[in-house]
């Protein structure tokens, strides 16, 4: 048909909704809302006008072709990014020529992204140019980043201090001394400008309240902050690449410096996890013909969405750039030469045996992580006691899910999908078990979003 | 506890063991192993633990498999097309409650469409997609009335489903047997032995299976039993021979007449009763006949009435209640029950040959017309004869609502549901465009959907004209919620007219105007959707191909 080919599907819509409130209002604008003058043009532009409350419609574009994910503009007075008038009108699109033809956009649907593409056009030539003159004075930059080298050394010694202290004592002190402790220490680690250590700090308050096991897993934890306190302090001995995982896990700041990697890029899952402040988006890809697996983060304030969202089963013609670190799987996503578009690409799988395998392979590169990046083949979601398993179909083995995982409404999706048979799993397997994040039936069909 | 799968060729089993313990305790206390006491003990607990944890995380290894689930069985309904599927996951997401405030805007509210999309979805016989049965269960283990459609459409995973969840336990109660099959009816044997053996609700799905193929064997195997029964189960099992009751079951209905249960006598009665040509029927005409004359010393002619001054054996036994609620006459009380048990047929030759029409015309002596009339109502409904209910409702634009003074609107309701679905909207739109809309609630319930196109054209009128009167759309909120579930969405371009907000009169409602426009709104989008919806359905590209 046109260059931008076909259209979304309405779940894909739907993953671009702020929250809840947002979907259903968006869907319910979308099937025969009151919509007027809506089309779409070929170089990625949907339009439409939408009768609201007041005399006058809202005027709702949407640039869909940006390479950073879909741009929006709305009338509506609403603070919410996007609205529900632009889902609404995503939607009907959607749902084919019929509501939303092609044709050319009126004039004020134009303007509005002429000026963006000018912008856009604007600001990189900007960047190109400004790359080269770097961010000020080279010999003052690293004068900071000495400063800031200096207190987290400080912090670090501080950090292992406590830690021997704690040690002393015993753990089972941990326990009444309660989260105040735990609090104060990861304030002085924010001072001394080493925010990782501060995030894991926290974590250790809650776990003496986490339940049964509790001693071991501070143990561990504790032994693991150890190890970064020593791997920071020690910096200087360790292979460059295992620096680099150190540096990036204290928090310290870091640019998206690696080669860029062209491919076709299949969004493998899409998820939000929220804390007071902050909302952390994660975005697995897999490159269908690198067959590498990237990981893209994106942060939104507390209560509002991350911008940057890419609808699962989407596929992305695009570069993305690593960050520095052995075994490191976050990126950057680069310069887009495609919109996103529905592909029928799946990830090729192994069995858990190879998975957990992998995990121990990548404790290697970087012993601080909690899980890898994975796609099961042929598993079959298996009750077990309270719990449940991911079994291979073929084998006399089997993954347990993670507690949290056994809670969400996703688990049943899973369970229903498979309906006894083996179904393709893409999730993360670690120590606690393995989290269900997206799963393909065993015959054709969509991929099914989990999280 | 913490490590989900088991580490293996751990070199020094226990030393992690006792490294947990000396950090618990603490190193003044006790000194982990392989470390000097003193101020360094707490770093080395911490090296060694640090090495530990990453060669524990890194040596897990897959557990053994638990037994596997059963595989579902399959379901052979082709799979529904991928907008129907984008639709239902839309609909099934919209849960109550979860909107702000009481106002309803002019969204439509999508999970009173969720009915009527499963309706069209069990006809057209499409099998759900496999990761929507979590919601659609969700859905109906909230909605109980939403429960037969959704497990239909949700099938036989559903079940499978519901057994691993103790939230959807529901579903297994729902089906017959708790999801056991019933055997083949055509195995003698098998039939014989659950009916024998079976639980209560298992023998009442097995005799109602058998009476809707072969009426006859399903009243010969109760028989079998019959006198063994307790009081209550007779009642159950003789209200499942309702469905194909015919000339046949006389005899054995007859004997119920004589059962030692008054519920169970009663029930036999009214069946009977059903029964122009039985027996029963006959000797309460003659009863009747005895009580109703035509009044040859009035004038014009008049029907006179003389009701039963006694409740005799003979009458108890044939279903009469003796006794009479509080408040009313005795015998006024056995008069209704004689008259509603009595063939309608019997009238016209009891009353100079005039048909039904007539009759109800014909005015009645000392203020007995409307325990009359009400009772031949019952008897129209209980005898499904068209006939008589077009005379009882007569017109819809008669001045007290067309029908004689005592036929309520619930027993008008009832007269209409035995009029063919298009006779009964047109009755029900020339009583809309007479009386309005505010009595029109009930009646609108027994028609059939979608509106036939007079009906919904009298009621968007109707509409139209309360909202001219000036009054406030909630005042109508019940017929509009009707309206939205019920209009053909053809209708929806008729509507068209409605959706600006008009100039308000002086002595409207303020605020009115703006309110209406709203609910056509919420109307029109309503019927535009449904009309979607129903297309979607039929489309034929399945989904996930």
């Amino acid at each position: 048909m046109t260059q931008q080919g076909v259209r979304w599907t309405a779940d894909q819509v739907l993953a671009l909704a702020p929250d809840v409130a947002s979907r259903k209002a968006g869907s319910k604008l979308g099937a025969a809302g009151p919509w007027s003058e809506a089309g779409s043009a070929d170089e990625g532009t949907v339009w439409g006008l939408c009768k609201g409350s007041g005399s006058k419609p809202y005027q709702t574009v949407i640039d869909i072709a940006d390479a950073s994910g879909p741009a929006y503009k709305c009338s509506c007075p609403s603070r919410k990014f996007p609205c529900k008038h632009a889902l609404g009108l995503l939607l009907l699109w959607a749902e084919g020529d019929g509501a939303v033809p092609p044709g050319s956009p009126p004039d004020w649907a134009e303007q509005w992204i002429k000026g963006r593409r000018q912008r856009t056009e604007e600001k990189r030539t900007a960047d190109a140019s400004g790359s080269s003159s770097g961010s000020g004075d080279p010999e003052a930059a690293r004068r900071r980043a000495e400063r800031r080298a200096m207190r987290v050394t400080a912090g670090a010694t501080e950090l292992e201090q406590r830690l021997a202290d704690l040690l002393r004592g015993g753990l089972a002190g941990a326990e009444q001394a309660g989260y105040g402790l735990w609090e104060e220490t990861a304030a002085r680690m924010v001072d001394a400008q080493a925010p990782g250590l501060a995030a894991r700090v926290r974590e250790l308050g809650a776990i003496p309240a986490s339940g049964p096991g509790w001693p071991v897993r501070l143990l561990e934890e504790c032994a693991l902050l150890h190890l970064l306190d020593q791997g920071w302090l020690g910096r200087e001995r360790l292979p460059n690449g295992l620096a680099d995982t150190v540096r990036s896990r204290i928090g310290l700041p870091a640019s998206a410096d690696g080669p860029p990697v062209r491919d076709r890029w299949l969004v493998l899952a899409q998820y939000d996890t929220a804390d007071v402040k902050l909302t952390t988006r994660r975005i697995w890809l897999h490159g269908a013909d690198s067959g590498r697996t990237a990981l893209l983060l994106s942060y939104g304030a507390a209560g509002r969405a991350p911008e940057l969202a890419l609808p699962v089963g989407l596929a992305l013609e695009a570069e993305v750039s690593a960050y520095p670190g052995a075994g490191q799987l976050r990126a950057a996503l680069g310069e887009q030469f495609a919109p996103p578009a529905p592909a029928a690409i799946r990830p090729p799988g192994v069995t858990t045996a190879e998975a957990t395998a992998r995990y121990g392979e990548a404790l290697r590169d970087d012993p601080w992580l909690d899980s890898v990046p994975v796609t099961l083949d042929r598993v079959v979601p298996t009750p077990d006691g309270n719990s449940w398993q991911l079994a291979d179909a073929d084998a006399d083995s089997a993954l347990p899910l993670t507690p949290a995982a056994r809670a969400r409404p996703g688990l049943w999706r899973l369970v229903a999908l498979s309906g006894g048979a083996p179904v393709k799993v893409f999730g993360e397997c670690g120590h606690r078990g393995f989290t269900p994040l997206t799963a393909w039936p065993d015959g054709a069909g969509e991929a099914v979003q989990l999280c | 506890m913490n490590s989900p799968s088991v580490p293996v060729d751990s070199p020094a089993p226990g030393a992690w063991e006792e490294l947990v313990t000396a950090a618990l305790l603490g190193t003044d206390r006790r000194t982990p192993p392989g470390c000097a006491p003193g101020r360094e003990a707490p770093v080395a607990l911490l090296d060694a633990a640090a090495m530990e944890t990453v060669r524990r995380r890194a040596g897990l290894r897959p557990t053994r498999a638990a037994p596997r689930p059963q595989p579902a069985p399959e379901d052979p309904r082709p799979a529904l097309p991928s907008a129907a599927a984008r639709r239902l996951a839309m609909l099934l997401a919209d849960r109550p409650g979860t909107a702000g405030g009481g106002r309803r805007g002019t969204a439509p509210d999508l999970m009173e469409l969720l009915p009527q999309w499963l309706a069209t979805a069990n006809d057209r016989g499409y099998a759900p997609p496999s990761q929507a049965l979590p919601a659609l269960l969700d859905a109906a283990r909230g909605r109980t009335d939403l429960r037969p459609a959704a497990l239909t459409f949700a099938g036989p995973r559903a079940v499978w489903l519901a057994r691993l969840n103790p939230d959807w336990r529901f579903a297994l109660r729902a089906t017959p047997g708790g999801g056991a099959a019933l055997p083949h009816l055509e195995d003698a044997g098998e039939v014989q032995q659950l009916w024998q053996e079976g639980l209560f609700a298992e023998r009442v799905a097995l005799l109602s299976a058998i009476r809707a193929r072969e009426p006859v064997a399903a009243r010969e195997l109760l028989a079998t039993t019959w006198a063994t029964e307790r009081a209550e189960d007779r009642l159950m099992f003789l209200d499942s021979l309702r469905t194909g009751l015919g000339p046949q079951d006389e005899p054995f209905l007859e004997q119920a007449l004589a059962d030692r249960s008054r519920n169970v006598r009663a029930t036999a009665a009214e069946l009977l009763s059903a029964l122009p040509g039985s027996a029963l029927a006959a000797r309460m005409a003659a009863r009747a006949e005895a009580c109703v004359a035509l009044d040859h010393t009035q004038q014009a002619p008049t029907i006179g009435v003389e009701a039963p001054h006694q409740c005799d054996a003979g009458m108890e036994r044939d279903g009469v209640v003796a006794n009479a609620p509080a408040g009313r006459g005795e015998r006024s009380w056995w008069f209704g029950q004689l008259v509603e048990a009595t063939p309608l047929s019997t009238w016209p030759g009891r009353l100079g040959g005039r048909t039904p029409e007539e009759i109800v015309a014909l005015p009645v002596t000392d203020d007995w017309q409307g325990e009359l009339h009400a009772a031949w109502c019952r008897a129209a409904v209980r005898q499904r004869d068209a006939e008589w209910a077009r005379a009882l409702l007569g017109s819809p634009s008669a001045p007290e609502a067309g029908g004689p003074g005592a036929v309520s609107l619930a027993e008008r309701a009832k007269l209409l549901g035995t009029l063919g679905a298009a006779e009964r909207a047109e009755w029900v739109a020339g009583f809309i465009a007479t009386h309005g809309l505010s009595e029109a609630f009930q009646l609108l319930g027994v028609c059939a959907v979608p509106w036939a196109p007079p009906l919904g054209r009298a009621v968007v009128d109707a509409l139209n004209i309360a909202r001219d009167a000036g009054s406030y759309p909630w005042s109508f909120s019940g017929v509009m919620g009707l309206a939205e579930r019920c209009l053909d969405p053809a209708e929806a371009s008729r509507l068209d007219g409605l959706l600006a907000v008009p100039d308000e009169p002086e002595d409207a409602s303020p605020g009115a105007g703006g309110y209406w426009a709203e609910a056509f709104q919420r109307l029109v989008t309503t019927l535009r959707l449904r009309a979607a919806m129903i297309e979607e359905l039929d489309q034929d590209s399945p989904s996930g191909v």
